[in-house]
């Protein structure tokens, strides 16, 4: 059958339709990017300078020990925060879904974390944290004199009580996302795996956790959006402390564009985490593409 | 014909009244949010009110934060009518883009040339023209001290520094925390500051602030400096990370710890909750009549604007700052000392009145870190010094690292 035409002036139509759009991404994003390697190749200090310093800004970034501790930090939040989000998510998704009676209202409970702000949700757990104010002082006062929980003020420990206080905050939304997943897997499997002797944990490990692969990749890629972006909560729990051992990317960049008056540095280490994030995305783009042909 | 005059005269009035009304309104960016601090900035407030302007206020939490949205609205084209910044190198850069006003002539009616400590001359003063109004002159490395804790450890204000840590190991004893310690990156450099001051001397501390001397950073004398600066940890309590300066001062307000090296914004604190220097806590800036005083303070600048109201608010805003009254009533509230040598010292406390003795030695004056060094090289500092505080760096690696700071383009 003929595929039926389309005018001249449909066509015409969708393309000034779509001009906003390609307006915002060339200006607002690609230009932006531009600039911003251009700055990281310059001495700006407070104000932009258009000099040119060569890669003085980017030897500078990767000699700083500050900038080497922030990419582990957030390198170790990622791994522990993206696979404690999808586990968790995972189990609240078939918690729901075994047909519990007041499903809608347990819903709501686990997703309204998701609509706190990260400056709330890291001033709320600093305080749970804080062994004088939070769960150690609580243990403590219920007899277990010896209980320690001071993990925010240790430096090996202080970035998992950043990745508890997220984990709290975004398991809600993967719980959304894979109990999407699961609605669509047919129920009739169940049936047949019972009548096969095979245990619900098993049929839900084996049988049903592979076909959810397409609402996994989603949750995984926003987790990862949270993951670069990690900025207020850590601001909020611990402000990169105790010394550097909280310390982000993102914050070292905004530490260096506005207090510490260093919008060269600052642009170098954007253009780097932009570099990183390509990298690491690009791959998938391309397995994506090819298999969709 | 008559009714229309009549209509268009009333109109005209109303506006030329509404228009005066409005005059002289000045949008400020401050960052003094405290308790001691907001009751200081009411009094300039209050007394630019009564002299004819409006003070609208935009007070934002955070030296840093509100530094970084004042550079932004500047930058911006937005700029308030005045913005606060330390006695610095803070808005050096706002001067060479040629995005501040000068206030050479209520510098030159008031004779700043005449009076004002050189250290604070030196960065307000660029290029013969004055670019910012000083509201006060605050010292940074002072020692405070809670009478009773002392008291329950028997121990007396210490007159030297082997007496400070014979009075710090007593406190210990005792049971009570020795040294109150805010866990933030400014504060911890800070503690920092006042060791190198007054525990390595003068000459130390100008070579590597001022100089920014490599041998003198890798001498055995900076890494005394760096121990003795890690010994402070041992007499300090659990709750320091994370902790803001005033909450570190409460302890010492509230009697829980002995020693706190944190400038005389901390008097204001103590004031606020009706304490009175000399009665239940002391002060001491440094050892001896001989001790480096260091200086800083705050002022205002002025960003450039063509808005014919802003610019007349502006000059408003230079004269009421800058006016005897003023400053004394806001200085004695804030705990810092006036700009101006002619005004009553009497009213004030023997804190500020010992400051105000130091001050007027010349060779005391030393200028404050951020007077020497660009902001990105001292928060560069500040990094090394939060990590050796909070690891288990050794001294040597630390004196390594600043060499590195120090030595970056």
């Amino acid at each position: 059958m003929k595929k039926p035409r389309k005018g001249p002036a449909t066509a015409w139509a969708a393309h000034w339709a779509l001009l906003p759009m390609g307006a915002t991404v060339l200006i607002a994003y690609i230009a932006s990017i531009l600039w911003t390697v251009r700055i990281s190749l310059s001495n700006s200090k407070m104000l932009p300078r258009s000099d040119w310093a060569g890669l003085t800004q980017y030897i500078n970034l990767f000699t700083t020990d500050r900038w080497s501790t922030a990419l582990i930090n957030i390198g170790l939040f990622g791994l522990f925060f993206i696979a404690g989000a999808l586990a968790l998510g995972f189990l609240l998704a078939v918690f729901i879904d075994q047909k519990v009676r007041l499903e809608g209202i347990f819903r709501t409970i686990y997703l309204y974390s998701f609509a706190m702000s990260f400056v709330a949700c890291g001033v709320v757990w600093q305080w749970m944290f804080n062994p004088a104010l939070g769960i150690q002082r609580s243990l403590r006062n219920w007899g277990w004199d010896s209980a320690r929980f001071d993990w925010i003020a240790s430096q090996d420990m202080a970035i998992y009580c950043v990745v508890i206080c997220v984990l709290w905050h975004s398991s809600g939304l993967v719980m959304a996302i894979l109990l999407a997943g699961l609605r669509g897997v047919d129920d009739e499997q169940w049936k047949a795996a019972r009548i096969e002797g095979i245990p619900r944990w098993r049929y839900y490990l084996n049988i049903v956790l592979p076909q959810l692969g397409p609402s996994f990749g989603t949750a995984t890629v926003l987790l990862a959006v949270s993951v670069v972006k990690l900025y207020d909560a850590v601001v909020a729990m611990t402000n990169g402390g105790p010394g550097d051992a909280t310390d982000v990317p993102t914050k070292f960049i905004m530490d260096n564009l506005f207090e510490r008056q260093n919008i060269g540095l600052a642009s170098a280490a954007s253009a780097t985490m932009l570099v990183t994030v390509v990298i690491i995305v690009a791959p998938l783009l391309y397995a994506r593409s090819r298999a969709s042909r | 014909m008559k009714k229309l005059n009549l209509v268009l005269a009333t109109l005209a009035a109303a506006l030329g009244v509404a228009s005066a009304a409005s005059a002289q309104k000045a949008e400020v960016i401050h960052w003094w949010t405290s308790g001691g601090e907001s009751a200081a900035v009411k009094q300039l407030a209050d007394a630019y009110n009564k002299a004819g302007g409006q003070w609208v206020d935009n007070a934002i939490a955070g030296g840093d934060n509100a530094r970084a949205a004042a550079l932004n609205r500047i930058a911006g084209g937005n700029p308030p009518v005045a913005s606060q910044f330390n006695t610095s190198k803070q808005y050096h850069e706002l001067i060479d883009a040629d995005l501040l006003s000068s206030v050479d002539d209520v510098a030159a009616k008031e004779g700043w040339d005449q009076w004002m400590p050189k250290p604070i001359k030196d960065v307000i003063k660029i290029k013969g023209h004055y670019f910012a109004v000083p509201v006060n002159i605050h010292s940074g490395a002072w020692f405070w001290y809670s009478k009773a804790v002392l008291a329950k450890a028997g121990v007396a204000e210490p007159k030297t520094e082997a007496e400070f840590w014979n009075a710090l190991d007593k406190i210990k004893a005792s049971g009570q925390i020795g040294f109150a310690q805010s866990g933030t990156l400014t504060y911890e450099r800070a503690t920092f500051t006042a060791v190198l001051l007054h525990m390595g001397g003068r000459d130390l501390y100008n070579k590597f602030y001022g100089d920014k001397d490599i041998n003198a950073t890798k001498s055995p004398a900076f890494r005394t400096v760096l121990e003795k600066f890690k010994r402070l940890r041992n007499y300090t309590d659990p709750g320091v990370p994370g902790r803001t300066w005033n909450d570190t001062t409460a302890l010492l307000v509230t009697d829980k710890a002995g020693f706190q090296t944190v400038g005389d914004w901390a008097k204001g604190e103590f004031l606020a909750a009706g304490k009175t220097a000399g009665k239940e806590f002391g002060c001491f800036a440094g050892w001896g009549p001989a001790a480096p005083y260091m200086i800083s303070g705050d002022v205002f600048v002025l960003p450039k604007t063509s808005n014919k109201e802003s610019i007349a608010a502006q000059q408003l805003m230079a004269r009421v700052i800058t006016s005897p009254a003023t400053q004394v009533a806001f200085n004695m509230k804030k705990g810092s000392i006036p700009i101006r040598p002619d005004v009553d010292a009497s009213g004030m406390d023997i804190c500020a009145q010992a400051g105000v003795i130091a001050l007027k030695d010349p060779a005391r004056q030393t200028p404050d870190p951020s007077m020497l060094m660009a902001p990105d090289v001292y928060g560069k500092v500040a990094d090394v010094i939060t990590k050796f505080w909070n690891t288990d760096m050794k001294a040597e690696e630390a004196q390594n690292q600043l060499v590195a700071v120090l030595s970056a383009k």
